[in-house]
């Protein structure tokens, strides 16, 4: 077992190197430092010496792969590459372009969002599984059909409108909890019980409705037969053994995001004005600020890629047929 | 008139796909084994009546990909004999639709609102040679009810007798298109039969009839007195520049199918092709691609959406002169919004794909066929691509709703369509920055959503219908819980 956990981990080090080549490729290769530099600079009236300006304050004016102008291992290290990209493996983001340390902002602003998302997580998770469970417990009845349309209606709106309508009637028309804000501490939960809903509600349309077939799998299979031939009632035959069994995907399935909440969310971060690192990338796209989206490729991506490892960990835990492979 | 038709990037794309869906539907018709799943979609009332509006979304879609420039007429003295063309790239949809088009407000107006939507200053012409006034008050629209002299009295009666007439136009209409439609898709003698018509009336025909014509008919019901009111109203009211939002809804249909569909299209031979090969030659091919696409997948999705859409703002920018008209760009940062969201979505359909070619390639007909020295890429060809393609269609249907969504969203985040291009997303957004107007302005925003909405959902209704008729594991699903009900 330690054996496969290990061969998953130098793997996902190497995905890790791939999206790193990926990113570099795409902002320095795609897009040259160059047309940045003019970009931010006004596309018109800009002159070589601006841009040359713009570069060296930015660390941009170095060559990109290999530096033939240096001397040793300086020929490697002092290029655009190890400077922006290997650096972030040592989690060294560098400074954003209008100057502030990114790597900084990433450690206040985590906070905000994974208070944001992981009771969206928790508590949405919940409510699907048992809204999944009852319309798999009522299976083939107008429970069932009914609870299935609502979930094809929920999942068929927009997230923005979810937040939008939430917005209007709970804090507009209701007046019970702020449109958008922060403060710290306890002080933030008036603030973050709206996004919070609004989350859970967002995520059940397809979540339940997928973790229905889920269950109906589950509840098709021949040891539930059995389990009703030895005259277990409809009730402990499903919380007792479809429920637990049926649990084992649901919750591999959803470890991998786990990671991710850190990101939190693009959105919702930004229509509730919410300081955490969703609202910190939007706020990076809108101003075309590449060095912190560049970083924040990096961040979720590792983020995933942990994700993906929790996974294969959590399958080898659950099902020993792993483990011996 | 004369006018010089234009091809965007897209367009070409939307008449192959158009071209694609005819040859198929072609083929399945001569393949009984290729009817059956269809018929079982056919045979399901929720995904036809779905059917029925996705059909008019498709049409209105189609008509806005018919582009031209139209010729502007002739300057006077002019001397060259080279027709001039309008800048402005024109399609079919807005010719049709040019009354809403080309009657704009000044701002924000009510849905059939005769007056404005905020308090100005508006100078009344002085009685008797009195100095004129100066009031605050609603000024009338420019055309919203502006063949009304007294709006006050008479805008509801004219309202009410024009939504009136509209349905009283829309049921024989609808009597007529029932008449033609049935009789199209039936044997003349069924339709002559009674029975027919009966089990017609109880749902009980083999095609769900009764569910088509009911949605046909509601469909007509709101379609028919909405165009007659838009005559001389603006039916869902005009948005900041005084654009008819109907109109806006219209045209936001055409973005929204072109990313559901042609995001798939753009990336389905690279994921079919790959996700083949994986499968299929195993060993250091499959390793790779797998790799390949485990990577492209870690990078979280806007993100890789927002970088490639930066890079490609920085590329526009710099090179200004590869797109003579503003209809040219924004159609071609659709075109690359497509593929990006492709790239970011192929992936999960390669990994099926994969696990099916493996499942596919242990079976006794491809082992036959290798041992007959078919050759690999044959095999691959002949015998697994014909038994994945369930597996391809089901995944461009599940898609297409999803990516309408992430459209708006994207679109919010700011790196969706281009900011002149009408979407649902740019409409949305728009609309959201004037939540705080008291009162609300709501029209922009309930549009969207209504036509949102109606095409997602009868979307995933019908892409429910594909799924649970072509997928085998589905079937034998439902087929056991259909037993389970009949025991109990």
């Amino acid at each position: 077992m330690y054996a496969y956990i290990v061969r998953r981990v130098v793997y996902a080090f190497f995905i890790l190197i791939g999206v790193n080549l990926i990113t570099f490729a795409l902002f320095f290769k795609v897009n040259t430092p160059d047309d940045i530099a003019r970009m931010q600079l006004g596309v018109k009236y800009v002159t070589p010496e601006a841009i040359a300006k713009w570069k060296a304050e930015r660390g941009y004016d170095k060559p990109l792969l290999y530096n033939a102008a240096a001397s040793g291992g300086q020929k490697f290290t002092d290029t655009i590459y190890f400077e922006k990209s290997v650096e972030m493996f040592r989690f060294n983001f560098g400074l954003s372009d209008d100057g502030r340390d990114i790597a900084y902002e990433i450690r206040t602003r985590m906070w905000p969002s994974l208070a944001l998302a992981l009771p969206v997580f928790l508590v949405g998770l919940a409510l699907q599984i048992t809204f999944a469970l009852m319309m798999a417990f009522f299976r083939a009845t107008y429970v069932d059909f009914w609870g299935v349309v609502l979930c094809v209606v929920m999942m068929s709106v927009s997230g923005l409108f979810y937040i939008i309508g939430g917005q209007y009637l709970i804090s507009k028309l209701w007046n019970l909890v702020p449109i958008s804000g922060y403060a710290s501490g306890f002080d933030a939960l008036k603030f973050l019980l709206l996004p919070i809903a609004v989350g859970v509600i967002g995520g059940v349309g397809s979540g339940a409705r997928w973790y229905r077939t889920i269950f109906l799998e589950e509840a098709g299979k021949d040891y539930v037969r059995t389990a009703r031939a030895k005259g277990l009632s409809e009730t402990a035959v499903f919380f007792r053994h479809v429920l637990r069994n049926a649990m084992i995907p649901i919750l591999t399935g959803a470890v991998v995001v786990i990671p991710l909440l850190f990101m939190g969310s693009l959105v919702s971060e930004s229509f509730f004005g919410i300081p955490g690192l969703g609202s910190y990338t939007i706020e990076a796209i809108q101003s075309q600020d590449f060095a912190v989206v560049r970083s924040m490729v990096f961040i979720g991506s590792l983020l995933y890629i942990v994700g993906l490892l929790l996974t294969d960990i959590s399958y080898t835990l659950v099902d020993p047929r792993v483990r011996f492979e | 008139m004369p006018i010089l038709p234009v091809v965007l990037w897209t367009d070409a794309l939307v008449y192959l796909l158009l071209a694609v869906v005819a040859g198929f539907a072609w083929y399945v018709r001569g393949q009984e084994h290729l009817r059956a799943p269809w018929r079982r979609v056919a045979q399901a009332p929720a995904a036809m009546s779905a059917l029925v509006v996705l059909a008019l979304f498709v049409l209105v879609g189609l008509l806005d990909s018919v582009h031209f420039r139209p010729a502007l007429p002739a300057a006077a003295g002019a001397q060259s004999r080279e027709p001039a063309y309008a800048v402005e790239v024109e399609s079919v949809l807005d010719v049709l639709l040019s009354s809403l088009a080309k009657r704009p407000e000044r701002t924000y107006s009510a849905p059939l609102a005769t007056h404005a939507y905020a308090k100005e200053t508006i100078e009344l012409p002085g009685k008797d040679g009195a100095p004129a006034r100066q009031v605050r008050d609603y000024p009338r629209l420019k055309y919203g009810g502006a063949q009304l002299h007294d709006p006050q009295r008479e805008w509801k009666a004219d309202v009410l007798l024009t939504t009136f007439r509209g349905a009283a136009l829309a049921l024989p209409l609808w009597l007529l298109a029932s008449l033609a439609l049935v009789a199209a898709c039936n044997p003349a003698e069924r339709v002559a039969s009674r029975a027919f018509w009966h089990a017609l009336w109880r749902g009980e025909t083999e095609l769900p009839w009764r569910a088509v014509l009911i949605t046909l008919v509601l469909v007509l019901l709101l379609a028919l007195p909405a165009a007659l009111l838009s005559a001389h109203y603006h039916v869902l009211g005009t948005d900041k520049v005084g654009l008819d939002v109907l109109y806006q809804s219209l045209k936001s249909v055409r973005t929204a199918l072109v990313i559901g569909t042609l995001t798939t299209l753009v990336m389905l031979p690279f994921s079919i092709l790959l996700g083949i090969m994986a499968g299929y030659l195993r060993g250091p091919v499959d390793d790779l691609i797998q790799y390949f696409y485990t990577t492209l997948n870690s990078i979280p999705a806007v993100l890789l959406i927002a970088a490639a859409v930066l890079v490609l703002q920085v590329q526009i920018e710099t090179h200004p002169d590869m797109f003579p008209t503003s209809a040219q760009r924004a159609d071609f940062r659709l075109l690359w919004l497509c593929i990006i969201l492709g790239v970011t979505s192929w992936t999960g359909l390669c990994r099926l794909l994969r696990g099916e070619a493996l499942k596919l390639r242990e079976l006794d007909y491809v082992q036959a066929a290798q041992a007959f020295g078919v050759s690999q890429w044959r095999i691959m060809l002949r015998h697994i691509l014909p038994n994945v393609m369930h597996i391809v269609l089901i995944s461009v249907v599940m898609d297409f709703s999803g990516l309408v969504l992430a459209e708006a969203v994207l679109s919010y985040v700011g790196v969706g369509v281009d900011p002149s291009m009408i979407s649902f997303g740019t409409m949305i957004n728009a609309a959201r920055l004037e939540m705080g107007r008291e009162p609300m302005v709501w029209w922009s925003l309930a549009s969207a959503f209504c036509f949102m909405l109606a095409l997602v959902l009868s979307a995933n209704l019908f892409a429910d219908a594909v799924r649970d008729a072509f997928d085998p594991q589905v079937r034998v699903g439902a087929r056991k819980l259909r037993l389970r009900r009949i025991e109990a």
